[in-house]
């Protein structure tokens, strides 16, 4: 019965988004005359959020209760597997995250119907019609390729069970935080195409999509930073970007969006960079639906695929290729239309923002051609591999002086500046760079190119980030301009991590036998004994170990290896041990006969700079985020005062 | 049974198995696969061309951070050579030639890859036109 009602719930919500795009289409065309009609778009907006959520939680709950007559749980759940991942597990496959992507979807437009009110109503009656138009698109694929509610034709007595590459805390946050991220992006996209469609491209509309954008990219940001946490501990042997076409798929959208925010920020402040924020927010969530093309489609095959299907694949392709095509066709159509906004000289602030959308666009450009060409070349039979070695070094030269200005975009004034004035912070930011990466090489020994031109600009960035905060009371500082602080002081520390770890990781492959000891670095590990442990589905070889920093007390440690048997599968689970300095990272591997056991122990010597440097980009996000929404409501209450004492109605 | 069928048969092997990610090791690893070369700069050399070599049966992990089998052998087959004085280069176009230009992840400019190199060089070309543009419209 739940299974009938969540996909009946599924039908709904799409019949819900075939009305929404009716509503907005004939309002539209009516113009003035459509506002009884217009009054329907946004209570049907909120019930579809609400009917699709629905859905979601019914799906939910059949894998909380394991209703093994259900295809998807009979094929993805386990009765012996922890409630965590029952419930994780939801979004642990094909079609059930396919309903989390709808739902999330469906759940924004809800939110933008609800409380936004700033945009001109014909704007917003559109930006809704867009964002039903892209939903059902994606409902029809649930619907008639990807049905999560399927029944067997006879229960099971049990099920096949959840990739054990899953069974981790991170399938609980780092599917639904970057899901959250993609699809908020679709608000951005809906806005664009709303106010290509009416042609209100204003600071208003700036204003009222910056929020939303934030949003997503404090979301996206967070995934990412999760999900390389997470291969880094959970592959076992120490790496944490492998430039997979599925890191990729999430790293283009978060590329797009940070040029979004960022001219949609000069749009808001300056009146200018109109066709070229809307060009990015159709773009923005363009990345987002070529990222779930190249996941979903099973044109590749990773942990994240979970499906080969032929027919979901073209499906997601014309999906892609009628929104995609579509908003761009628009953009092409309209764009000569929208008066072009205010002017500004190169060296300015606004200069320097261009010159990083630019640069960031071409990263972006980088990347999707390195992960698509390998696609394109298989269709003719040949196979190529791209890979680190391309992108490292060829989104380097992009991305350095991309730094570069970033590091000095934010001293720069509106409209017009001169060089000269901020030739002393440069001065200082590149002196203490290079003082930064002598440092580095008497400390930690000589480092390639790339890392030590990583550091250097870590230092320079990192200086320079803090800068906008000379001069000004802290306690009195805007919160969007310590959010910028924050996401830029990020950007160096995360990039500190990435530098250091590449160039001075060091690594030791052992076979000890119990009481034998390793060194790696300043690390003298010693393995005590190795112990069978047993889990809830899985049974693991433990490998007993005493980690000794220099000559520091033994600090006890214990990485498994684990079987898990359904599915069977083998999986390591790192011990990590973390100080101020860096991660030691122990893997315990098979016997090697004679009573020794592979060990793989890695010195990584600030390496978790690199997490910690998304999250302070998060935050910076979030307090840039919470600054525009309380000034928004402040710049609300006050109209609504002025209003009030010239004896007027609030709007 | 000689090395090259070794490999041929731990591939066959691995990808018969269906577990691209972590498959079962059914022959004891070569010595070298979880083995590091005595000797700190070899071993360094070993590593950085590891670095750079696509482990077949995997989905985009180098031969230096995979499990399978056929990775490991991949590692000792570069361990040995390089301990024996072989240029790391020499060992990457050995392997080219055994397995194809899909084993490495250094795409040498080809017939086939060019677009990779060029697409970029567009990139920075239209990059340097758009504030070209923005400076004469100012000026």
């Amino acid at each position: 019965m739940i299974a009938e009602l969540g996909l009946a719930a599924l039908w709904l919500a799409a019949a819900l988004a075939a009305l929404q795009l009716a509503a907005s289409v004939l309002s539209l065309r009516a113009g003035e005359g459509g506002e009884t009609l217009g009054g329907v778009i946004r209570p049907t907006a909120i019930l579809q959020g609400g009917v699709a959520a629905l859905s979601f939680v019914l799906l939910m709950w059949l894998f909380i209760r394991t209703d093994l007559s259900v295809k998807l749980v009979a094929m993805n759940s386990h009765s012996a597997k922890p409630m965590i991942f029952k419930l994780a597990g939801t979004w642990g496959n094909h079609e059930g995250s396919m309903l989390l992507w709808v739902t999330v979807m469906a759940l924004a437009g809800a939110l933008i119907a609800a409380i936004e009110r700033r945009l001109p109503e014909a704007t917003m009656r559109a930006t809704l019609g867009a964002q039903a138009f892209v939903g059902l698109g994606f409902y029809a694929f649930l619907l008639f390729s990807s049905n999560p509610f399927e029944r067997l034709p006879r229960p099971v007595p049990e099920g096949m069970g959840l990739n054990p590459l899953l069974q981790d805390i991170g399938l609980a946050f780092h599917p639904p935080t970057l899901y959250f991220g993609y699809v908020g992006l679709s608000v951005a996209f809906s806005f664009a195409v709303g106010a290509l469609l009416t042609r209100q491209v204003t600071p208003d509309f700036a204003r009222a999509m910056r929020p939303w954008v934030l949003g997503a990219w404090v979301f996206l940001t967070i995934g990412i930073t999760a999900g390389s946490y997470w291969a880094y501990y959970e592959l076992g042997w120490g790496g944490w970007w492998f430039w997979d076409p599925v890191e990729n798929a999430s790293l283009m959208p978060w590329l797009a969006a940070t040029a979004l925010l960022h001219s949609a920020s000069v749009l808001a402040a300056r009146d200018a960079l109109r066709a070229w924020t809307i060009m990015l927010g159709v773009i923005a969530f363009s990345m987002s639906m070529v990222g779930t093309f190249l996941v979903r489609s099973g044109i590749l095959t990773s942990v994240h695929a979970f499906a080969v299907d032929p027919e979901r694949g073209s499906f997601i392709l014309a999906l892609l290729a009628i929104n995609i095509g579509g908003a761009l066709a628009l953009f092409g159509w309209r764009a000569g239309s929208i008066a072009e906004g205010e002017r500004f000289a190169l060296v300015s602030r606004e200069g320097a923002l261009v010159v990083n959308n630019v640069l960031l666009s071409a990263i972006l450009g980088v990347v999707l051609l390195g992960t698509l060409y390998p696609l394109v070349t298989e269709a003719f039979d040949v196979r190529v591999s791209v890979g680190p070695p391309y992108f490292n070094p060829v989104s380097a030269i992009f991305a350095l002086p991309m730094l570069a200005v970033m590091a000095l975009g934010p001293l720069l004034r509106w409209r017009q500046d001169a060089v000269r004035r901020v030739r002393r912070p440069a001065l200082l930011a590149a002196g203490l760079a290079v003082a930064g990466a002598v440092i580095a090489w008497l400390i930690a020994g000589p480092a390639g190119l790339l890392p030590t031109l990583g550091v250097a600009l870590a230092v320079a960035v990192g200086i320079a980030s803090l800068l906008p905060l000379r001069g000004r009371r802290l306690t009195r500082t805007p919160l969007p301009i310590w959010g910028m602080v924050l996401a830029h002081l990020g950007i160096a520390v995360s990039l500190l991590g990435m530098a250091s770890e590449s160039a001075w990781s060091q690594e030791r492959l052992a076979a000890l036998a119990p009481g034998e000891s390793a060194e790696v670095g300043p690390w003298r590990v010693t393995l005590t004994k190795v112990v069978p442990v047993a889990g809830p589905n899985w049974t693991a070889i433990e490998g007993d170990m005493d980690a000794r920093y220099q000559s520091g007390s033994p600090i006890p440690i214990a990485p498994q290896a684990r079987s898990f048997w359904s599915p069977s599968q083998t999986t390591t689970e790192s011990a990590l041990v973390t100080r101020w300095n860096g991660q030691l990272y122990a893997v315990i591997g098979e016997a090697v006969g004679d009573g020794r056991w592979q060990v793989r122990l890695w010195w990584k010597p600030l390496v978790t700079l690199i997490w910690i440097g998304g999250l302070l980009i998060a935050l910076g996000g979030v307090l840039a985020l919470i600054g525009r929404v309380l000034g928004d409501l402040k710049r609300r209450s006050v109209l609504a005062k002025r209003l009030r004492w010239r004896g007027e109605q609030p709007v | 049974m000689s090395r090259l069928n070794r490999i041929w048969l731990l591939a066959a092997a691995a990808l018969s198995l269906g577990a691209p990610l972590c498959a079962q090791q059914s022959l004891p690893p070569a010595p070298y696969a979880y083995r590091q070369l005595p000797d700190p700069a070899q071993e360094r050399a070993a590593h950085e061309l590891m670095q750079t070599l696509r482990c077949l049966t995997c989905q985009s992990q180098s031969i230096a951070d995979s499990d399978a089998p056929m990775a490991g052998d991949m590692r000792h087959q570069v361990r040995t050579r390089i301990a024996a004085g072989e240029d790391p280069e020499a060992i990457r176009a050995w392997l080219i030639e055994r397995y194809g230009d899909y084993v490495s992840y250094t795409p040498h400019v080809s017939a086939t890859t060019w677009p990779l190199y060029a697409g970029p060089a567009v990139l920075a070309l239209i990059a340097a036109l758009l504030f070209r543009r923005r400076l004469a419209r100012r000026a």
